[in-house]
């Protein structure tokens, strides 16, 4: 259940517009697996959005390969539909796609079109809304009077209900208060370990992806600059920041109590690990 | 696929025409259609088309771009010429089964063509090269003789330049909806044309939901920089006639006057 990514290039194409015939991905190879939590971070502009696109064929490159399972989503005859099922894509402020008049019916939308029966349909909603953290109470109210936090993990269960193997987020925590977006990247944390499910998110917040992700692509003008663990990552400082991308709170703090002579280990990226460095040090 | 939909689009450019008062491109266009309604000879057709093809010219808009927005009103104009070929009735020219084609019908049929297409490329070549602005600021300025009898032209124009200027965010916004919607196994490319229609649902209600949307954040942001209307209102750019105006409108009025001679005289 792998996805790898082989070579793909890809180039705006419509006339009039002032990014037609901008490179916009050049020559990307990367691999994903479903035992890794990804988060994919960039400067605006450098082509995460369009890259993921890719991964559920809503885009198609113009040159390289992409296989899914090892075999080529390009190839004829391509089932787009299921692949679209077991790669599900939650878009930038998904909110705004709801349609239907109750959450549940919204929510029943993408298992519907994959021509399940109703009661698998309805097991499945279900099942999707209470894992993002709805009570049955909420199901039959329209998804236009809930809060935002609450809309976008109701989207969100539009997506997790086709019960796909890797879950794709383009920043799923944008314009959500500080406690939303503990509680959106703590159950996207719990379905990657209890539920199996690949995540790849593109993120802004470096203490977000410092704290969740295991694994970190670095996106810059449309190519790979980096592929390897947040601590690794972060440890290029100022390659990041040359950029116009940051390291965690966490990671700064330290390299401040480094200079000032503390003696901390490389690669803390944490706030939970510059605390136990600190405590171990003084203790 | 939305995208394809040229017509009333701004296409950027410095030509003459772009440089024209707005007012007087409202009134080159006012005229436009009442010459193509005056015509009803091939030589007052020729006039309008030459008339056209000039002012294309000068525009510097591709000719292949404007056509685009032919697409829009394809069927319109199919239909428009089939009723007409095959609908008028005098002398025959050929029949087969139920349909006779007329020396009558083919005459009319392909002036009504002629002058649906000269009305759409002679009306959208001013919203070509007139930005949404201007046009509201032509329209109220020009106009402005209505307020005399309570018409309320400062609104009409606030809302008509709020329109055009939503119709490139909706598109944008309907793509990415689309997108989304597709992302959950929705589709809208096979199947006949009640599922298209049905499967537009999911696509138009988030539409229609963010359009309001919009509509309710603009107002306050209009609110919140004391917007109140026409009344007192001073403007940035003053709206005032140039050489070229003037220049303009003369040949304008000349080839108003050329299409009235030929109607009168080719009788």
């Amino acid at each position: 259940m792998s996805i790898t990514v082989k070579n793909i290039s890809y180039h705006y194409d419509n006339p009039g517009s002032e990014h037609s015939g901008r490179q916009v991905l050049c020559d990307i190879s990367v691999s994903f697996d479903r035992d890794s939590f990804t988060a994919v971070i960039g400067p605006t502009g450098s082509g995460k959005s369009t890259f993921i696109q890719h991964l559920n064929l809503l885009l198609r490159a113009d040159q390289g390969d992409i296989l899914y399972d090892g075999e080529s989503i390009y190839a004829q005859g391509y089932d787009r539909k299921k692949l679209r099922s077991r790669v599900g894509l939650v878009f930038q402020y998904p909110e705004y796609q709801l349609f239907e008049t109750d959450v549940l019916s919204d929510v029943s939308f993408g298992p519907k079109n994959l021509g399940l029966p109703e009661d698998e349909v309805r097991k499945r909603a279900s099942q999707a809304l209470l894992q993002v953290g709805f009570s049955e109470a909420d199901f039959h109210r329209s998804p236009f009077e809930l809060s935002g936090g609450q809309k976008r993990r109701a989207a969100i269960a539009g997506v997790l209900a086709m019960q796909p193997e890797y879950l794709i987020l383009d920043e799923p925590a944008a314009g959500l208060d500080p406690a939303g977006r503990r509680e959106l990247f703590d159950m996207l944390g719990e379905l990657h370990k209890k539920g199996g499910v690949g995540i790849i998110l593109v993120s802004h917040s470096m203490d977000d992806v410092a704290k969740y992700a295991d694994r970190l692509i670095v996106l810059n003008e449309g190519r790979i600059l980096y592929d390897a663990t947040p601590a690794e990552v972060f440890s290029h400082g100022k390659e990041l920041e040359s950029i116009g991308l940051d390291v965690p709170q966490a990671a700064k703090a330290a390299q401040m109590l480094r200079n000032r002579g503390i003696s901390l280990p490389e690669g803390l990226i944490t706030m939970e690990q510059v605390k136990t460095a600190i405590l171990d040090h003084f203790g | 696929m939305f995208r394809d939909i040229t017509l009333g689009q701004y296409y950027p450019g410095n030509s003459i025409i772009h440089r024209l008062d707005p007012r007087t491109k409202l009134l080159w266009t006012v005229v436009y259609i009442v010459t193509l309604f005056l015509s009803d000879n091939k030589y007052s057709y020729l006039a309008c088309v030459l008339a056209l093809g000039i002012m294309i010219f000068i525009s510097k808009v591709p000719i292949g771009h404007m056509i685009k927005g032919l697409k829009a009103v394809m069927i319109i104009l199919i239909i428009s010429i089939l009723f007409n070929l095959f609908l008028t009735e005098g002398d025959k020219l050929f029949s087969f089964w139920i349909f006779t084609v007329t020396r009558q019908g083919v005459r009319r049929a392909v002036f009504m063509a002629l002058r649906l297409i000269c009305l759409i490329l002679g009306t959208s070549l001013m919203t070509f090269t007139t930005t949404p602005n201007q046009l509201t600021d032509g329209i109220e300025r020009g106009l402005g003789f209505l307020k005399v009898i309570k018409v309320p032209v400062h609104e009409i124009a606030m809302m008509m330049s709020i329109a055009l200027r939503f119709i490139p965010l909706l598109t944008e916004e309907l793509d990415k909806i689309i997108k989304a919607q597709t992302a959950r196994g929705a589709d809208i490319e096979t199947g006949n044309f009640i599922k298209k229609a049905k499967a537009m649902i999911p696509m138009l209600i988030p539409l229609f939901v963010s359009a309001f949307r919009r509509a309710g954040e603009l107002a306050s942001a209009m609110e919140a920089r004391c917007y109140h209307g026409g009344k007192g209102r001073t403007r940035m750019y003053p709206l005032k006639y140039g050489a070229s105006d003037y220049c303009f409108m003369a040949a304008m009025f000349a080839y108003l006057a050329g299409i009235i001679i030929l109607k009168v005289f080719l009788q």
